[in-house]
């Protein structure tokens, strides 16, 4: 025990040092494998080494952070330091999604794109200030743990539980979606042995060491996942405009799209009234659904268990704090870049596939046209042959002729600056790591509910430590399987489920994680009914409006399309909550003085005086 | 602890939440409004507007947190009620 512990104090001393070497020895990793390409070793097996060898390396973190401390297995042992874990928070939070498809989005949707940039980055101003300080001085293992407290009983728990797998089962299908998809793309295996190659790779890094093995395999993912986002376009802004520096540079790139467009309606190329100018705000959507669209992915943010239980492993209330400013910084990296992407990528394709005559087409189109990525006068950009059977008729490209997958936009940078495959192969790598870190957290917060809250906490309080652990793990592996097999059965748009997992989460939770902390006279009574009035509203919402075999494809109210139903469910939430909190008695002296325990950073960890007196 | 010195300190706490919640409101939301007035003023070929919502108010946000994690740690300090170093 005593050497276990002087083990893990070395270990997070010398955090720095071992990530610089892993750092430095992934940068020499992708230079060799720059030279076996420049000696004629094939596309294929490059992909391979890339996605076999992060995968192994993932894997062996995992396995040297094994445990069997509770503490270790649900928290980390509460001591990761507070930039760390801005960085495995960082990447836990970037999905697959973000790091493939942002871009692309942002490509498609000019300004109206930002509204998730702004919404997936303001949220954690909501994080710092109202609610993970103060969920990290109350000491809970999970988010549904301390709603039990509060909120005193199982039924708070049991309802917690509810909106935390409601929200995180949908988000892990899509990741394992995509860690298939990319395994398909990089090595050449079928989608379904993909998503089973994914799900091993995610399970080797959090079955055995639960929290602790995924913390430090996420800073490993985080630091792939960046090099691999930043260097394509950091690449292409030197060739283009001679200063690597995207984020400052791509304010060119932004005029000479407008002037392409200008030009394009000059010459008829695009219809005046049609097109859709990169600058022009609310041309795809009107202002209300601009807003409420970054509203309801704020308060998302704030309300996702899996983002939450990350602050539960700093050494310190102080820590907790500053480790969302971390966070914060290490996904802006990303997330303010990905505008330049989107720029850079347009500026290309205006000036270069637009107008230009079929013969000229660059070589690039014809890469990601055989997969149906790029179509011309729709049909898939499969060779020469194809796009002039497809476009008979016509000399030039016009821009309504041609059109790109959003997730193909930072997979296909590379090809596009006319980079060789190794930068290709790194960008698979990066959004391997992308979609396999956010899985791994996903997972792990469903598991930790099922085991901690609803195993140990409501059916057998009496368990021990060892038997505990083992049926986390069982209940990991149990939930793996289910996702895996939902994401090789489910039709595709799945992925249009991701947006929901955030409304959800936040009308089921915020309410009553803010007014449990903010408030003193919220009641039990009051809680729970706005639980269920905020998380019953949205999710009625969104049946209501989705298409078949979702939902009932009915109308829209307001004009509110489906992805913002948080915007009912969250005011309603918290017009119950307070509503029933008045007409009920005010809570018991007992548990206004947890909640000031739970707001003051000094003094002893709530829930552990809890455990210890339960013990 | 004496109560007076606990309300002191809780109403700098809410004061600060509350001084947050004003800057992220505004650069969440109402700068943003006005994108379209914003977009006539361009600099380095960034029009505001668009600047804004790309990177301008991420950087904001980013500045926010940090401020807030400075600033709650020298009210806690301040009125002892912060952890020990």
């Amino acid at each position: 025990m005593a050497t276990q512990q002087s083990g893990t104090s070395d270990f997070i001393n010398n955090l720095g040092k071992i990530y610089g070497m892993y750092t430095g020895g992934f940068a020499a990793f992708v230079i060799l494998l720059a030279i076996l390409e420049q000696v004629g070793v094939p596309n294929k097996i490059l992909g391979f080494l890339f996605v076999g060898f992060t995968i192994v390396v993932y894997a062996m973190i995992g396995i040297l952070s094994r445990t069997m401390q509770v503490s270790e297995y649900y928290v980390a042992g509460r001591q990761v330091p507070a930039v760390y874990n801005g960085m495995a928070t960082a990447a836990d939070w970037m999905s697959g999604a973000s790091f493939l498809a942002m871009a692309g989005t942002l490509y498609v949707l000019g300004y109206d794109g930002l509204a998730f940039v702004l919404g997936w980055t303001g949220g954690y101003v909501l994080v710092a200030v109202l609610i993970a300080p103060y969920l990290r001085k109350f000491g809970a293992y999970t988010v549904p743990d301390f709603l039990a407290a509060r909120f005193g009983g199982n039924l708070a728990r049991f309802l917690g539980i509810v909106v935390l797998l409601a929200a995180s089962f949908t988000y892990v299908v899509a990741q394992i979606r995509g860690t298939g998809l990319i395994a398909e793309r990089f090595l050449g295996i079928p989608y379904d042995v993909g998503v089973f190659v994914g799900i091993l790779g995610i399970l080797l890094c959090s079955m055995l060491g639960g929290m602790r093995a995924v913390t430090w395999t996420q800073v490993a993912q985080y630091i792939v996942l960046i090099i691999a986002y930043l260097l394509p376009v950091v690449i292409m802004s030197a060739q283009r405009t001679g200063i690597p520096i995207p984020q400052l540079m791509y304010g060119e790139a932004l005029q000479n799209i407008a002037a392409l467009e200008q030009g394009m309606v000059d010459s008829g190329l695009a219809a005046a009234d049609t097109i859709q100018r990169h600058l022009q705000p609310f041309s795809s959507t009107d202002p209300l659904n601009f807003f409420a669209l970054v509203f309801c992915l704020m308060i998302g943010t704030a309300s996702l268990p899996h983002v939450l239980m990350r602050y539960f492993t700093t050494p310190s209330v102080r820590e907790a704090r500053k480790s969302v400013g971390w966070s914060l910084l290490f996904i802006f990296v990303l997330y303010f870049t990905a505008p330049a992407y989107a720029a850079f990528a347009k500026w290309e394709v205006y000036e270069n596939v637009i107008g230009a005559s079929f013969a000229d087409l660059p070589n690039w189109v014809y890469i990601w046209g055989a997969s149906g990525k790029v179509t011309l006068c729709g049909a898939a950009a499969a060779s020469l042959e194809a796009v002039q059977q497809a476009c008979a008729g016509k000399d030039v490209v016009g821009l309504a002729d041609f059109s790109i997958a959003k997730d193909v936009i930072v997979m296909a940078t590379p090809e596009i600056a006319g980079l060789p495959f190794v930068i290709t192969g790194l960008v698979g790598a990066g959004g391997l790591a992308a979609a396999l870190s956010t899985a791994d957290g996903l997972l792990l917060a469903m598991a930790n509910a099922l085991s901690h809250d609803i195993y140990y906490r409501m059916i057998d309080r009496n368990a021990p430590t060892a038997r505990r652990l083992v049926a986390a793990r069982i209940i990991l592996l149990g939930v793996a399987i289910l996702g895996a097999y939902t994401a090789t059965a489910a039709p595709p748009d799945i992925l249009a489920l991701v947006a929901w997992a955030f409304s959800l989460a936040a009308a089921g939770n915020f309410p009553a994680l803010c007014l449990g902390i903010w408030w003193k006279r919220c009641t039990t009574a009051g809680a729970i009914s706005g639980m269920i009035a905020g998380f019953g509203t949205t999710l009625a919402y969104l049946v209501y409006t989705a298409p078949p075999p979702l939902g009932f494809g009915e109308g829209l109210i307001f004009g509110i399309q489906n992805i913002s139903a948080g915007i009912f469910g969250i005011p309603i939430g918290f017009i119950v909550m307070i509503a029933v909190s008045y007409l009920t008695p005010e809570p018991s002296e007992e548990m206004q003085q947890l909640v000031d325990e739970v707001r003051r950073p000094s003094g002893t960890v709530v829930a552990d005086r809890g455990r210890a007196a339960s013990a | 602890m004496a109560t007076s010195n606990q309300e002191g300190w809780w109403s700098r706490t809410k004061g600060l939440m509350i001084g947050c919640l004003v800057v992220w409101a505004i650069f969440g939301f109402v700068v943003h409004f006005f994108v379209d007035a914003l977009n006539d003023i361009v600099i380095l070929g960034f029009p505001l507007g668009f600047y804004m919502a790309a990177q301008g108010s991420l950087i904001v946000f980013v500045a926010l947190t940090f401020f807030y994690a400075y600033r709650q740690d020298a009210i806690d300090r301040r009125f002892g009620v912060a952890e020990d170093d």
